[in-house]
């Protein structure tokens, strides 16, 4: 999830409120984001590895079906949000990303390897607007995912 | 985005449940879509001979994140997003392409927290055979 500056801007409300089905009205300054956007704070991570990025290899397909990219596999297990006040447009939102907890369990597909990483949003004032809380899970499987 | 004012406290029974299909006949083209607003264009997700000859599933699939975010447009619709204070998910099974996503929101307690009235929902998104894909709970605001 983003590290650093993110602005909920008008624009990519609509088009993430579109992806979820929304009709699609452009939202004006003040009003509320879908809840799961802060997510999309990834387009502001500069190192996001899930996005081509120049210069570092892509693994999906062009004239060959893609590369298989080994010990990459994490699968998005839970995510959690805690809201301590609406996400607004026009927000400026700074994301504050730091490691949980990590722990293990044995499943029936071997040794799964849990992993927490939980991100605090501050706007412009650095009061906290929302806490995110993600799990990912990791286990002896092909590719990954989100 | 807003869609509901606050329910009352008074409103709002245990045990009471809300039904929202959220999309019908999941399309490729709305993974894509989503990949594209989220920025996670993981190509499992995006990448049909990618997902299907390199990773070995059977086709992409959907991001858990783009069902969770289906699951909060059904939330949002039914108590209002700026009333939210709480909304978490546990992904139990993936969702596929041709899907159809049903949310099912039932009320598991109302109750004060922080100074005012809140109600909390078990959130389940079941598929068109019934199983569940999510599974988890949002706490919101009421009015008195």
């Amino acid at each position: 999830m983003a590290a650093g500056r993110f602005p909920v801007e008008a624009a990519h409300v609509l088009a993430f409120g579109r992806s979820l089905g929304a009709a699609g009205e452009l939202p004006g300054a003040g009003d509320v984001a879908p809840p799961t956007f802060l997510i999309a704070g990834a387009q502001f991570d500069a190192d996001y590895p899930l996005r081509p990025r120049p210069g570092v290899p892509w693994p999906g397909s062009g004239g060959e079906a893609g590369l298989v990219t080994e010990g990459a596999g994490g699968l998005h297990a839970e995510q959690h949000f805690v809201y301590h006040r609406p996400v607004l447009v026009g927000d400026v939102l700074v994301g504050d990303v730091r490691p949980g907890q990590e722990w293990e369990k044995h499943g029936r597909s071997g040794r799964l390897r849990f992993r927490e990483q939980i991100t605090e949003f501050r706007d412009a004032a650095g009061e906290l607007v929302a806490t995110a809380r993600s799990v990912s899970v990791l286990r002896p499987e092909k590719g990954r995912a989100s | 985005m807003t869609a509901q004012q606050a329910w009352r406290a008074g409103e709002l029974a245990v045990g009471r449940t809300f039904e929202t299909v959220v999309v019908e006949d999941l399309k490729r083209t709305q993974i894509v879509q989503y990949a594209g607003a989220s920025g996670d264009y993981n190509p499992l997700h995006t990448d049909e001979i990618y997902a299907t000859k390199i990773a070995g599933y059977p086709s992409v699939f959907a991001h858990g994140m783009l069902t969770m975010g289906l699951t909060g447009q059904a939330i949002a619709g039914l108590v209002g997003a700026e009333n939210l204070v709480r909304f978490g998910v546990r992904f139990t099974a993936q969702v596929w392409p041709g899907d159809t996503l049903t949310v099912r929101c039932s009320v598991v307690g109302v109750g004060e927290r922080d100074g005012g009235p809140v109600a909390e929902f078990s959130v389940s998104t079941v598929n068109g055979d019934g199983t569940e894909v999510v599974s988890g709970y949002a706490h919101a605001r009421l009015a008195r």
